[in-house]
């Protein structure tokens, strides 16, 4: 008896966090649909006009094209650097190995303002601010240690013979990457792509601060929102949430499917 | 005597401070069954893993054919390798797994899908062929792993403990395949493993490693029979080992006294000298038990302490002077018409022919 009482104030609580953590989005997405231009109860008629404004930006459409462009390099990018380094991590031990993945993982920890000023100051000595590809960069950056944590625990289920029964079976060491090593952590580079692509895909500070004049959808958001109260924005962060949660929720989809059916 | 297949000289493996193997010098025939036997980390893996080309000597030669393979990259040989956690691709069915070796060495398509389907066929589990290895039983899996690695081929096949995950009558079935197999394919077989009755029932050979060193080499009933040191003797089990001093040496063997007293044993090749400390050892399965004492030249007073029952055949253990212990093997049957009840004074007796002195180690 005790425990079913439990058991429902257990399952009250998440459904509260749940609904505190959704809210707003629902919100968002509520009024994305709604005639009235002010975000009030009572909700004005059901209009699609918001959406049909912003599908008839060119700025919106130009950003979307940056982000786009943006993430799926940045996904690129990020994931083939964590794979290296998760694969280093596992097949060598060396010195220093402990501080070296320590440094791999440390860039998520620092203050994205702080990553952004610290990008824009070196990028622009460098005369490579301002670009499509500062954004890539600075992102690739701050995306691979998500690659790399989540390669890293693929491999670390991996039976360590197995890249050897490759080579004892006359594959070389390449053979052996691209028909063993590769093929097992397909379903984590799956995941990797998508999450970082998701995160590059939302991420405002950086790419608000090395960016220039190429803006990627979140710098659009802000614009609108800094000129004046507009639905457009409710309509706009509908588009991004829906896109950023396919991606996260494919990429837990395949690495856990496959990790289900590897324990099996 | 045709030159053999595998030789090593004086091969050494050191890892930082650690010796897993020492100075070793072996022979292995073309077309033999080899066991190396030994517990856990005496090097008996260490062994197998430099003969594939996964650790490097570091010291000593590796001939494999005559060629000198020391630095010879585990792809650049032929020396396939069924594993002890099996190391099949997870993510292959069972036919891709096998087809692996043909792939990375170039073979088309359907030369190599004929090829595994032939040796899936051959183990018996062709109906599994399309299936994800992670679906197979134990015994399926451990098919699966021997095609992968026959499928290539070869003039030697290494096998690392390929049975110790199976259930005992599994285990014993997967014996018959295996010497099956070794006898139609005529290739050698180099089979490591830490279990006495897997070496003995299959190996031709058998190496027992103790420590990194070679403890003995020879058939396995020598082994058995006359183990060469007190190492062998106490690996093997089921051997009563009694210490004491040469008194003399004659014509009849060696005389030796020990506290349970004076005993004659075979004279090794060896010279041995009027007082030196020895050891001998006689096979629990050829010491004789009688409640009176019996007309032999070798006999010793004991007590019964226990008795250890497996199937027909019966272990009792005694206790003789100085609580040395006596292990004493038998027939059931014949234990029963004896009647004795723990406690009971006993004589044991063996012939001096099946007393064999240990060399030093």
């Amino acid at each position: 008896m005790q425990g079913r009482g439990l058991n429902i104030a257990l399952t009250l609580y998440v459904g509260l966090v749940f609904v505190f953590i959704f809210s707003p989005i629902v919100f968002s997405l509520i009024f994305s649909f709604n005639s009235q231009r002010f975000p009030t109860i009572p909700l004005g008629g059901f209009s699609t006009e918001w959406y049909v404004k912003i599908l008839n930006d060119p700025d919106v459409w130009q950003a979307v094209r940056n982000s786009v462009i943006v993430s799926s390099s940045t996904a690129a990018i990020a994931t083939v650097l964590g794979f290296c380094t998760a694969y280093s991590d596992f097949r060598y031990n060396f010195r220093f190995k402990g501080p070296y993945l320590a440094l791999i993982l440390l860039p998520p920890t620092i203050p994205l303002i702080i990553m952004a000023l610290a990008m824009l100051a070196w990028l622009s000595r460098l005369g490579l601010s301002g670009q499509l590809w500062s954004i890539i960069l600075a992102h690739s950056v701050l995306t691979a240690p998500f690659a790399m944590a989540i390669i890293r625990l693929r491999l670390h289920q991996m039976d360590p013979d197995l890249e050897a029964a490759a080579w004892n079976l006359g594959g070389s060491e390449w053979q052996a990457m691209r028909h063993v090593i590769v093929p097992f952590c397909a379903p984590a580079i799956v995941s990797s792509l998508c999450l970082t692509a998701a995160v590059s895909f939302d991420e405002f500070a950086v790419a608000w601060f090395v960016s220039g004049l190429n803006k990627t959808v979140p710098i659009v958001i802000l614009e609108i929102v800094q000129g004046n109260i507009d639905p457009q924005v409710n309509a706009i962060g509908t588009f991004v949430f829906l896109t950023s949660m396919t991606l996260v929720i494919l990429a837990q989809l395949i690495f856990i499917s496959r990790q289900i059916k590897s324990h099996s | 005597m045709t030159e053999p297949l595998v030789t090593f000289r004086n091969v050494e493996k050191r890892f930082d401070d650690f010796v897993a193997v020492r100075d070793m010098t072996l022979d292995i025939h073309e077309g033999e069954f080899l066991a190396i036997m030994g517990s856990s980390g005496c090097g008996k893996t260490t062994t197998l893993r430099m003969l594939a080309g996964l650790e490097t000597p570091t010291g000593g030669e590796i001939h494999i054919a005559g060629r000198l393979m020391n630095d010879v990259k585990p792809h650049e040989r032929d020396t396939p390798l069924v594993w002890q956690s099996l190391a099949l691709f997870p993510f292959l069915t069972a036919r891709e797994n096998v087809e692996f070796g043909l792939k990375m060495r170039g073979v088309g398509k359907d030369e190599r899908k004929r090829r595994a389907l032939d040796w899936l066929e051959r183990m018996q589990i062709s109906e599994f062929a399309e299936r994800n290895v992670a679906t197979l039983s134990g015994g399926q899996k451990q098919r699966v792993a021997l095609a992968r690695s026959l499928v290539m081929e070869p003039r030697m096949l290494l096998l690392d403990e390929p049975l110790s995950a199976l259930d005992a009558n599994l285990v014993i079935r997967m014996q018959g395949v295996l010497t099956r197999l070794q006898k139609e394919l005529g290739i050698t077989f180099v089979y490591v493993t830490h279990s006495q009755s897997e070496a003995f029932a299959m190996a031709d050979r058998v190496v027992i490693m103790s420590q990194g060193d070679i403890a003995q080499i020879g058939a396995p009933k020598d082994i058995y029979r006359a183990p060469a040191n007190r190492f062998v003797a106490e690996f093997v089990g089921r051997n009563n080992i009694l210490s004491g001093k040469v008194q003399a040496v004659d014509g009849d063997g060696t005389h030796i006294l020990t506290p349970q007293g004076a005993f004659t044993a075979q004279t090794p090749q060896t010279a041995l000298s009027t007082g030196q400390s020895v050891s001998f050892t006689v096979s629990a399965d050829l010491v004789s038990l009688s409640t009176t004492e019996p007309d032999a030249v070798n006999k010793a007073q004991a007590t019964l302490i226990s008795e250890e029952f497996i199937g027909s055949v019966v272990t009792l253990f005694c206790e003789g002077v100085d609580d040395l212990e006596f292990k004493v093997q038998m027939q059931e049957r014949a234990l029963m018409a004896l009647d004795l009840e723990p406690g009971a004074p006993l004589w044991l007796s063996w012939e001096t022919q099946n007393a064999n002195i240990l060399g030093e180690r």
